[in-house]
């Protein structure tokens, strides 16, 4: 059953930056989707677009369905009712996305005492859970966010996010400001978590290694299009599109020589969204460009059964959709 | 401040360097100013204050303040011929009102240099020398901050002789710690950038340190800071002149305000003797206000002053 | 796990706790102990501030007008013999270190001197006065903090808008307007009357004498209403600019997004995320602008002639009356310095960040 279902989705910040530029994305329940791209490729705004959270005067077409129901055309008690309950988000940063000022019991409780009309007793004694249920002890509901550590403090936002029973949630790099050993464990728990709770997660990284291990499928994102799409573990190792094996090539596989010998990474930075290139986005960056990529922009394309990709090296005529093509 | 692409005229001096860099940044300084409308409308009422002070000895002439042989009899309402009214000396108001703006102006202008020089000195001297010599200046700019200014100044002037000089001073020296405390933040930012280190390498000294690295990139702040500080010397000045501690032998707008209470407008509810000179005093104090924080917006985008 | 708790080091005031800063391991009998160093800390502080301002009020009396006698006599024609007899009277024959113990060890005991038009001690004219200015500056003090925070952080919320602007331009109007010649206007509108307003309040004064009980209470509350309401509008501009800069830089907070993305309200993100977070900086900001008040409040008093600190302020400025201009000298910058220092030492147990 299809849990999220995003079409034709454009995202024009007041400013007239176009972070995201017609994206389709599709999550079954309990299905695990990776977003992954350079940072400025539009993957935060994509994440905030899902509930709505992007700052007043940003112009957002298409459609997020929702469980079937359209978030965009909702009204704002509506969209309010969904944000947590329906769908909740792991921020990156727990340190700034957690209130310094209040303990972090009360911010868990928070969201269950408005959407689940609980009883403070009752709302305490599962925020006591939850805490138990991300390997943290019940009597740190009393602490601050600053008292905790990194690890903690995002195990502490992995429990809010747990806190509604959420059919979704969104991660968005939720281990970027950790240390490795810290960045498994809390893989590991989100991994766990999902698997046992049967929740639909999209998980947003630039590490693409982390996405096909801990992803069923995965969209990889340029320029506020998504530029290759399959599973995982394909698209990882074998990508069809030159950005998505870029990436790819940056994250080497552990244990596969060919990729200590010929490191490889890719010159120049993702363009301003204000400004992108004609044609083919990446074709400025792109080392197998050919002649007409810098006018011809080319859709997604089907790569292989299941898998698409947006490039001219992809045998063109079996289109598989008519939609991303503005 | 980013240097943009070179310039093509390719033999010039880093002296003529400089200049051009310098002019491309008032450049874009004033586009930005243009987008605060406050800031215009500071700007322009700042012009026209300026004016009439600057033209008040054509206009008026310095005679309208003597009491010996004034036009009027004393304390008359307005009229055709006096607009706002007579004194109590019966001198026209609108004269001394134009005549008193001189010497508003001008304290105004002197203190809030006095504060903002003092300031400046102490937070750059502050912000470059680290140890004792900055902890011991901090400690007493936190002091100042902390004091209540304006009775420092009154009990300033009521030892000192009365004379604007005093005045001046009195505002001068119990209004600069908050400029302090913004240099010595700024200084300490740009003594953190890697070419102070390529200057001190080079065999800089302290002077020269401070003087052309320092002081060329706290300068925009120490201009946001004097035009904000002249508002609040103006309403100082105005505030000593009132409780009888300005110079009693020039015009002021505080002066003109304790005149006519002693003169009894209050009871009498003469309101058209009191309410010029508070308006011409809160005018310029705005007016400076919304020309600095103009300034400082577009010094410093993130304060978020509303346009 | 629970040994794994690190808490904030003891934060200094003057800024957000430094992340790089090491953390102190230990429960919370180890940051009381933080705690208590921290308040000694500012306590030591506050003794040194204390003194500098004896030094000050010392210095500034005796030494700038060269003979304190003669400033005091004010040009009068005085014989030679009574100038020996005052200077012998106010000690001004010793040597300086001995005058400056002396006054030192008077004012820590409470002895000002006596003023010289009342010929009273100073510091019995400053208790008289005292539970006066208490009444108008606190009545005041709630009013336009209470006012300047709500109207301030709902301003930032909206910041930009028709309203936002209204505010900012309302209280930049206040900021800059002369405190005494808003009383004065005041005055003329409401107290001697003008045009079709009748005198609906007294001209000055705290009291109509005569009354009793509670009509004296409403008396008082009705010689209330002007300077509280001049005072409240001068220092409301202020209030608002602070809280609405504090408030707008958390604004873009990450916890904001939080807050939204949980489905509350914009109302309940405001007032249960954003404004408890930008209320600690704004009422350190108010205490420190309290030296400000002071002046607002000499001048209301003596426009009003409230017979509180300021009013009597007014008084012996005119004279002079150097004792007892050096008594309140000392005394309102102890009382600033002592405000601080209180507000400095509640703030940590209000905020969790800081301290403890």
């Amino acid at each position: 059953m299809t849990l999220l279902d995003v079409r034709n989705l454009t995202v024009t910040y007041p400013g007239g930056a176009a972070a995201v530029r017609g994206v389709d994305l599709r999550l079954d329940a309990g299905q695990k989707l990776g977003i992954a791209g350079e940072s400025g490729c539009g993957k935060s705004t994509l994440a905030l677009a899902l509930l709505r959270l992007l700052p007043a005067g940003t112009k957002v077409t298409g459609e997020i369905l929702l469980d079937g129901e359209d978030v965009l055309t909702m009204r704002w008690g509506r969209v309010r009712a969904v944000r947590w309950a329906g769908a909740s988000i792991v921020f990156q940063g727990a340190m700034h996305s957690l209130n310094p000022v209040h303990r972090v019991g009360d911010q868990i409780a928070e969201p269950i005492l408005l959407h689940r009309k609980e009883t403070p007793a009752g709302a305490r004694r599962r925020t006591g859970e939850l805490l138990e249920h991300v390997g943290l002890p019940a009597a740190r509901v009393s602490a601050y966010p600053h008292e905790l550590s990194g690890g903690q403090r995002q195990r502490v936002m992995i429990a809010m996010a747990l806190a509604c029973d959420p059919a979704l949630i969104i991660a968005d790099e939720p281990t970027t400001a950790l240390d490795v050993m810290i960045q498994a464990q809390i893989l590991r728990l989100i991994e766990q978590l999902v698997d046992e709770q049967d929740v639909g997660l999209m998980m947003i990284s630039h590490d693409l290694s982390v996405l096909a291990d801990l992803c069923d499928r995965l969209a990889v994102m340029y320029a506020g299009r998504v530029v290759e799409e399959g599973p995982a573990r394909a698209v990882h190792e074998d990508a069809r599109h030159p950005y998505a094996a870029a990436l790819s090539a940056a994250f080497p596989r552990i244990g596969d020589p060919a990729s200590r010998f010929a490191p490889r990474g890719l010159a120049g930075d993702p363009p301003d969204p204000a400004a992108v290139p004609s044609g083919c986005a990446f074709h400025p960056r792109c080392p197998v460009a050919v002649e007409g990529c810098d006018t011809v922009d080319i859709g997604l394309r089907e790569a292989a059964p299941g898998r698409l990709a947006a490039c001219v090296h992809v045998p063109a005529g079996n289109s598989a959709d008519a939609r991303s093509t503005p | 401040m980013t240097t943009e692409a070179s310039p093509p005229a390719a033999p010039a001096g880093p002296r003529a360097l400089a200049r051009q860099r310098r002019r491309r940044a008032a450049v874009r300084f004033w586009r930005q100013y243009r987008t605060h409308r406050a800031g215009l409308v500071g700007l322009a009422a700042l012009a026209l204050f300026a004016l009439l002070a600057l033209t008040a000895p054509l206009t008026v002439g310095s005679d309208v303040a003597g009491v010996t042989d004034a036009p009027g009899r004393p304390m008359e309402s307005p009229s055709a011929e006096f607009p706002l009214g007579t004194d109590r000396f019966g001198r026209d108001l609108l004269g001394l009102l134009v005549w008193g703006s001189r010497v508003s102006l001008l304290v105004g202008l002197l203190a809030a240099v006095l504060s903002v020089v003092i300031g400046a000195l102490v937070g750059i001297t502050a912000g470059h020398y680290k140890g004792m010599y900055a902890t011991v200046m901090m400690r007493v700019t936190d002091w100042f901050l902390v004091m209540p200014a304006l009775v420092l100044a009154i009990a300033l002037a009521t030892v000192l002789p009365r004379s604007l000089g005093t005045v001046i001073l009195a505002i001068g020296v119990t209004s600069w710690p908050t400029t302090a405390r913004l240099v010595r933040a700024q200084t300490l930012a740009v003594e953190s950038r890697p070419y102070i280190e390529r200057a001190k390498a080079l065999g800089a000294g302290h002077v020269h340190i401070m003087t052309r690295h320092v002081l060329p990139n706290v300068m925009p702040l120490v201009l946001a800071q004097t035009t904000l500080m002249v508002s609040g010397s103006i309403l100082t000045e105005a505030t000593l002149a009132f409780l009888g501690l300005g110079d009693p032998t020039v015009v002021s707008w505080g002066g003109m305000l304790q005149d006519a209470r002693e003169a009894g407008a209050v009871s009498a509810g003469d309101w058209w003797y009191l309410v010029p000179p508070g308006i011409a005093i809160a005018g310029v104090a705005l007016t400076f206000t919304l020309c600095g924080r103009a300034v400082e917006s577009v010094l410093n985008p993130r304060l978020g002053v509303a346009r | 796990m629970t040994a794994d708790a690190v808490s904030a080091p003891a934060g200094q005031a003057d800024g957000p706790a430094p992340a790089a800063a090491p953390p102190v391991r230990g429960p919370r009998a180890r940051t009381w102990a933080g705690y208590l160093r921290y308040g000694a800390g500012k306590v030591g502080g506050a003794a040194v501030s204390l003194f500098a301002v004896l030094v000050t009020s010392f210095f500034l009396f005796r030494l700038i007008p060269g003979d304190p006698v003669k400033t005091m006599t004010g040009g009068r024609p005085v014989s030679a013999e009574q100038l020996a007899a005052l200077r012998r009277e106010f000690g001004l024959d010793l040597p300086l270190w001995q005058q400056f113990t002396d006054y030192c060890g008077k004012a820590l005991t409470g002895d000002l001197g006596t003023s010289y038009q009342f010929r009273a001690p100073v510091t019995e004219k400053i208790a008289d006065a005292l539970p006066n200015t208490l009444l108008l500056t606190g009545t005041a003090f709630v009013l336009y903090t209470a006012l300047g925070i709500v109207i301030g952080t709902r301003s930032a919320w909206r910041q930009g808008r028709l309203g936002d602007r209204l505010n900012t331009g309302l209280a930049l109007t206040l900021y800059s307007l002369p405190s005494f010649w808003l009383g004065l206007l005041l005055i003329i509108v409401f107290s001697v009357g003008m045009g079709p307003v009748p005198g609906l309040f007294p001209t000055g004064g705290m009291e109509s004498g005569g009354e009793q009980g509670f009509a004296h209470v409403l008396d008082v509350a009705h010689h209330l209403v002007l300077p509280v309401l001049t005072l409240v509008a001068v220092e409301y501009g202020q209030t608002l600019l602070v809280t609405r800069s504090a408030l707008l830089d958390e604004t873009g907070s990450d916890y904001l997004t939080t807050a939204r993305a949980k489905g509350l309200r914009d109302d309940a993100v405001r007032r249960r995320h954003a404004v408890p977070n930008a209320l600690l900086p704004t009422v350190t900001l108010i205490f420190v602008n309290l030296g400000r008040t002071v002046a607002g409040v000499i001048l209301v008093e003596t426009v009003f002639s409230w017979p509180g600190l300021g009013g009597l302020f007014y008084q012996a400025l005119s004279v002079p009356d150097l004792p007892l201009v050096q008594g309140l000298f000392l005394f309102f910058a102890s009382a600033v310095i002592v405000m601080n220092t209180v507000a400095d030492l509640v703030y940590p147990l209000l905020d969790p960040r800081v301290g403890r």
